[in-house]
Formats: C-alpha cells, structure tokens, sequence
C-alpha cells in the first residue's frame, strides 16, 4: 500500500495539482495510524562532526529517528541541542566545516547523507524537502518583489512561466492568508510586518510543492498574537497541501499547538520521543521535566521560576555517560557512567534514562507539571 | 499601595516622529504612575509604542506634549545640568538583544564601567575594579570575566552583563526593554529570577516591557497594556488575567500558548477586531470600572466593561 503511495507521489513528479494532492492525502489519511506504518524519512544512528579551530565538535551523537507521511513531527531543545544541524543535513546545508562521520537518512531510496555534490541536492532541496527559516527578514531578498520572489521559485522548481505562474503565485498568497494579493504581489518586503513576511515565505516554500516541510523556528521572532496566527496558518496548509512537518523550537508551549509527535534533543541526542500527549502529559526524562518546569506559564506568581542550572555540555569534549546528569537535580550515579539506552514506555514512546531501568529508584516529576491535565485557561 | 508617592508619573505623554506630511504620532496621549519598588508592565504587539514610552521617559526620545515626573520633579524637556547627572544615573535601561546591546571590540570590564567613569570622573582605578567586581558578582558572573570579550559569553551571560552595566549606577528605577525575548525558555527563568532577586536587594523599580503576557503574569504586579500609541487596559495583574475587559487585552491572553495538548488543540483564538468601537459620536476615554482597574472605552463600553466586572467579582465572592 505505502509502496504504491510513494510512486504515486512520484508521478506527480514536479508539477503539482492541488486537487491530485488532496486526494492524495485523503489516501494516506485512510490508511495512517499514530506512528505506525513506513516511514517517510528514516534516520538512522546519524552522527555528525565539525572541525572548528582545530578540535572536533561532536555536534550529533548517533540520532535515529523516523518520520511519517503526514505527521507534524516538532523537535525540541535548547540552543545548541544540535535541531539545526540535524535540519541542515535533510537539506544538504551543512556548513563546510562539518561531516557525517556515519549513520544514515533514507528519503525515498536516496540516501541523503551520502549525498555530496549540489547538483545530487537540486532535485531534493526545495523540491521535495523546503524549509522556512527563522528570520523573515532575512530571508526574503530585499531588493525583489514578494510577487517576483514566489515566481522565481514556481519558475525554478516548477518551470512555471508567464500568466501561469502568475495566477498560481496569487493563489499562494491567498492560500497563506494574505489579504488583497493582487496589491500586495508587487509590493517589496519592506512594507509587509513580521508576520506577514513570514507568511510569505511559506508562500513560497509551498510554491516549490515539497512533501516535507521543516519549520526552524518559525514565529521566534513574532509577537505572541501573531505566533497564533502562523500556527493556525501552517496548520491548515498542512491538511490542504498534504505536508509532513517537522517543527524546530526551543519553547514547548508552542508544539502543544502543532504537533502529533515530539522529540527532545539534548546535547546532540534524541533524549525523549513520544506523541504530544505522552511528552506533556507522562514526560520521563529529566531534560523534558525540566523543560516543561521552565515554562513561565507554570509557574507561581512571585515564586522564582523553575530554572535548569548550569549549562549545557562541551560537544568539544567526549561526553561519558546521561549529557544532562550534571545538570539534573536528582542524578543517579550510573549517569555519570554510562550512557543509557532507550527504554520504551509504550509503543510510540521511548527515553533514554536510567530512571526507567527496573533497578533504578522511584523518582517522582516535578510538582509543577504533575498537573498540566487541569491547565485549561490562563490566569 | 496607592497612598505611596509615585517614583514615576506620566502625564499625557504623546511622541510624534517626523514633521509635516509624514508626522506620524507613536504615543498618544499615555499617563501612568509607577510606585516605589513594583514591577510595572508595559505589553503590546510590535508597533503599539511600549518601547517608544520606555525610551521616551530615560529621555532618548523627546516628548513632544505631557511631561514625566520622576521623584516628584521634572525630568521631560530640559534640565539643569546637575539634575540631568542625577537622572542619567537614577534612570537605567536594560536592552532587548544582548547580542547588540554590548560593544564587540570593548572588554566586560569597560562595558559595565562606562556609565560610571562618566559620572564621575575621578574614580580611581582600584575603585572602579572594585565596583566592577562587585557588580558582576551581583549578577552571578565571576570578576575574572571582567578581562574578556562579549563574543565569549552565551546569551544569558550576556544579558547578565547587560544587567550589571545597569546596576552599576546603583540607579532607582531600571527600565527594561524585552529583557528576555531574545533567550532561550531555560535561560529566560534564571534571568528572570535574577531580576525579581536585584529588585529585593537593591529595592529596584521596574518598568518592564514586553509583549509575551505569559513572562509579565510572572513578575509584574500592574500591566498596562498598550494598543496604537493608547493605553487600552491598565490593572493589578491578577485582575487583569481574572478579568480581562478590553477586547484587545482578550485576545492577548487568548494568544499565550497552554502547554496542554488538549486543550492547546481546540483553542479557538480570540482575534481583536478595532471595528467594535464606535468612536464617532461618543469619544472614548480612559476611565476606573473598578478600584485600580481602567479601561479605555465610550460611555456604552464602559457601562458593559462595568457590569461584567460586577458579575465576575460577585461570581468570585460566592465561590
């Protein structure tokens, strides 16, 4: 069944139609359960290096991960948990510096890690994986219009001429909730605000007709008012463009919104997986403890606000056994000994800390986020 | 609270920028008073002229009508040269992106004393290292830090030094600009406290100005919230998350992401429509709906504003 999905998506080759896409996510629709079935992307054991000043940064220690048609897959963490780099390698951005020292990532029966020549990227990077950056600003090219800008890529990808890419590029606007796009399609992005600037470039990473779409932190530099809006928008595009997302952030209380699954990285690793539900409501990792701890929404007022001490760890250096016990409050002393396995907590749910070990002690998550279930409304 | 004398009061502020044709009036007409040791927040969306008020009262922006009061005397237009030293050093300003904020090419130890050295000009060397130091230990950062560089500090070190070239000055009233929304979440909590932990020791005021309600429930206790150069809400911040009356405000704290899948998922977002208000024939004005409560609206709204804070406090009493 997936088989015959997969090439039927490939018929579909460059050119998209709308209508054939609906139908197409109508199809794998039918036929998805949470976390089960083939997998579209595959990670496997990936482990990535940068050579910086004459040491190695160990910025990805091992990751598997897997992604499915039609989910939205948010990855979480803090700066320097490796989200971007782990992006980078889907799209063939990797910086010059860095390798893949092993490991692999299977899309469509291409290999993308052993990818290295750009001209292998050009029918993969924006085609079928297109990415939205953090910083609408920079993003957009200053100089062109946002109507030039989205034809460029329909033209590029798409090979896409004339009234055509005319037509199509209006409907993307409109189809990201832009008001009035005939006026706005000769407008420069100076004279658009944050949020609509940010819309515009889903606009055009949608013009590309990928099947995956990752989001690096997409609303960081919008207002909260406006944060709803794009999650709403990148929501309902998902359903209408048949997306598989992946969410990159740093703030869980975003994902609660968008995501089906969540992962937590932490020093280059995958430390918690699970659906939205198991990560917020039954975390098990320390990390995802702390994190969730942190956010202001939990906590008192005039009560000082949860905080993880100290920093996170030198990738410089090898990291001998949990990367986060010198940070967690309650570590145990294998932490510092050996690095845990992934102990499953059910079938789509998995951590990697001794906590979960038979033999490991009972110890009880924080008193804050024990009660997330009742938190229905702020005040 | 309300019987203290205000450490800062503005009055009918108003800030225009540019001239003629392209005059374009970021505040309008704003009055609030900030008491001795509160968090004041001041919260609004990109544009609605919260940080224009806060670099208008540390005097980078001129006002152009109303005045400033703080201490009880002027400070807005100009000063005699001794009261501006004063202000200058009373009045300190905490900036949003510790990656901006700080001089690349300077050293931390120059960085936090620059103020100071200005001020006053015949400090000694000991002295200053000494001042240094203690600010630096004030915040959490070791004094052996003083000898390097900002590119050698993470975000939140940073902003610590942000903060510590502010307490230098042993100022009074500390005006911070989204101190914190250019941090990671984890990082956001420990300068957050740190601030609530200075303003105990130091007796500090704040103005705090953000736009993420979420952060201001936390460590503010009155927010303004501001909306086009107008202060369309202002309240104790229990009150104002209790009870939020102005649609504006409703749709900002509808907007605050609940880390709960359940109820995050069927969230129907509240979206603030200005067309509501019929401003055409009965102007609108600022106005108390309940003790310590103001609203901006006309006389239907406020009468409306008024009834529903007599339901909810009655509601709330007989719980």
């Amino acid at each position: 069944m997936d088989d015959q999905n997969t090439s039927r998506s490939h018929a579909l080759g460059t050119k998209v139609h709308r209508t054939a896409l609906r139908a197409y996510a109508r199809s794998i629709d039918g036929e998805r359960t949470a976390g089960a079935g083939q997998s579209l992307l595959s990670i496997r054991d990936l482990d990535v290096r940068f050579r910086l000043r004459g040491q190695t940064l160990h910025a990805l220690r091992g990751i598997s991960l897997d992604i499915y048609p039609n989910e939205t897959l948010a990855i979480v963490g803090e700066s320097g948990a490796g989200k971007s780099v782990l992006m980078k390698n889907l799209i063939g951005l990797l910086d010059k510096n860095g390798w893949v020292n092993g490991g692999s990532i299977i899309f469509d029966g291409i290999d993308l890690a052993k990818l290295k020549r750009e001209r292998d990227w050009s029918g993969i990077r924006g085609k079928r994986i297109a990415m939205v950056m953090q910083d609408p600003m920079t993003s957009l090219n200053p100089l062109k219009t946002v109507g030039w800008q989205i034809r460029e890529a329909l033209r590029y990808n798409q090979n896409m001429h004339g009234k055509e890419a005319d037509n199509r590029a209006l409907e993307l606007l409109r189809d990201v909730g832009i008001s009035e796009p005939e006026r706005r399609y000769r407008q420069y992005p100076h004279e658009f605000s944050g949020g609509m600037r940010q819309r515009v470039v889903i606009a055009i990473a949608l013009a590309c007709g990928p099947r995956v779409l990752i989001c690096d932190e997409p609303t960081t530099a919008l207002d909260v008012t406006i944060q709803a809006q794009i999650l709403q928008l990148i929501n309902s595009l998902k359903d209408k463009y048949a997306l598989t997302l992946i969410y990159i952030t740093h703030d869980l209380g975003v994902v609660a919104n968008v995501a089906d699954r969540i992962a937590v990285m932490y020093a280059g690793d995958v430390v918690e997986l699970g659906s939205c539900d198991e990560v917020f409501f039954d975390p098990r990792h320390p990390y995802t403890w702390a994190l969730l701890s942190s956010l202001p929404q939990l906590g008192t007022r005039k009560q000082d606000l949860y905080t993880i001490e100290g920093t996170p760890p030198n990738l410089f250096h090898p990291i001998r056994g949990d990367a986060f016990a010198p940070r967690n409050p309650h570590p145990l002393e294998i932490d510092f000994l050996h690095r845990p396995p992934y102990f499953s907590v059910s079938p789509t749910h998995k951590a990697r800390t001794w906590l979960l070990d038979p033999r490991a002690p009972q110890v009880e998550p924080p008193e804050a986020i024990r009660n997330i279930r009742e938190l229905t409304r702020m005040g | 609270m309300n019987q203290k004398e205000p450490l800062v009061s503005v009055r009918d502020m108003h800030v225009t920028f540019g001239g003629g044709r392209r005059k374009f009036t970021a505040v309008r007409g704003v009055s609030f008073d900030i008491y001795p040791g509160e968090t004041f927040g001041l919260a609004g969306e990109s544009g609605s002229g919260k940080t224009t008020i806060g670099r208008a009262i540390i005097r980078i922006n001129p006002i152009s009508k109303g005045e400033v009061l703080f201490k009880g005397k002027r400070i807005s237009g100009k000063l005699p040269r001794q009261d501006d030293r004063a202000v200058v050093r009373d009045i300190q300003m905490i900036f949003q992106d510790p990656m901006a904020s700080l001089n690349e090419r300077a050293k931390v130890d120059y960085i936090v004393s620059e103020g100071l050295t200005n001020i006053n000009k015949n400090l000694s060397a000991a002295q200053r290292r000494e001042r240094v130091r203690g600010a630096l230990l004030d915040v959490g950062l070791l004094p052996e830090f003083s000898s390097r560089f900002p590119h050698e500090f993470s975000g939140g070190q940073r902003q610590r030094i942000g903060i510590a070239r502010a307490l230098i000055m042993n100022p009074s009233f500390i005006i911070a600009d989204e101190p914190i929304s250019a941090l990671d979440v984890s990082i956001r909590a420990q300068v957050l406290n740190l601030m609530s932990a200075l303003q105990k020791e130091h007796n500090l005021t704040y103005l705090l100005i953000a736009h993420d309600l979420s952060v201001m429930r936390f460590i503010t206790d009155r927010i303004a919230i501001i909306q086009k150069g107008i202060i369309v809400e202002l309240a104790r911040t229990e009150r104002l998350f209790e009870n939020p009356l102005h649609p504006y405000t409703r749709a900002l704290i509808s907007a605050i992401p609940i880390p709960n899948p359940l109820i995050e998922k069927r969230k129907v977002l509240e979206l603030y429509d200005p067309g509501v208000h019929d401003y055409t024939i009965d102007k609108p004005c600022m106005a108390e709906v309940e003790p310590g409560h103001f609203v901006y609206g006309n006389k239907r709204e406020l009468d409306a504003y008024r009834e529903r804070a007599a339901i909810v406090r009655v509601r709330r009493g007989g719980q």
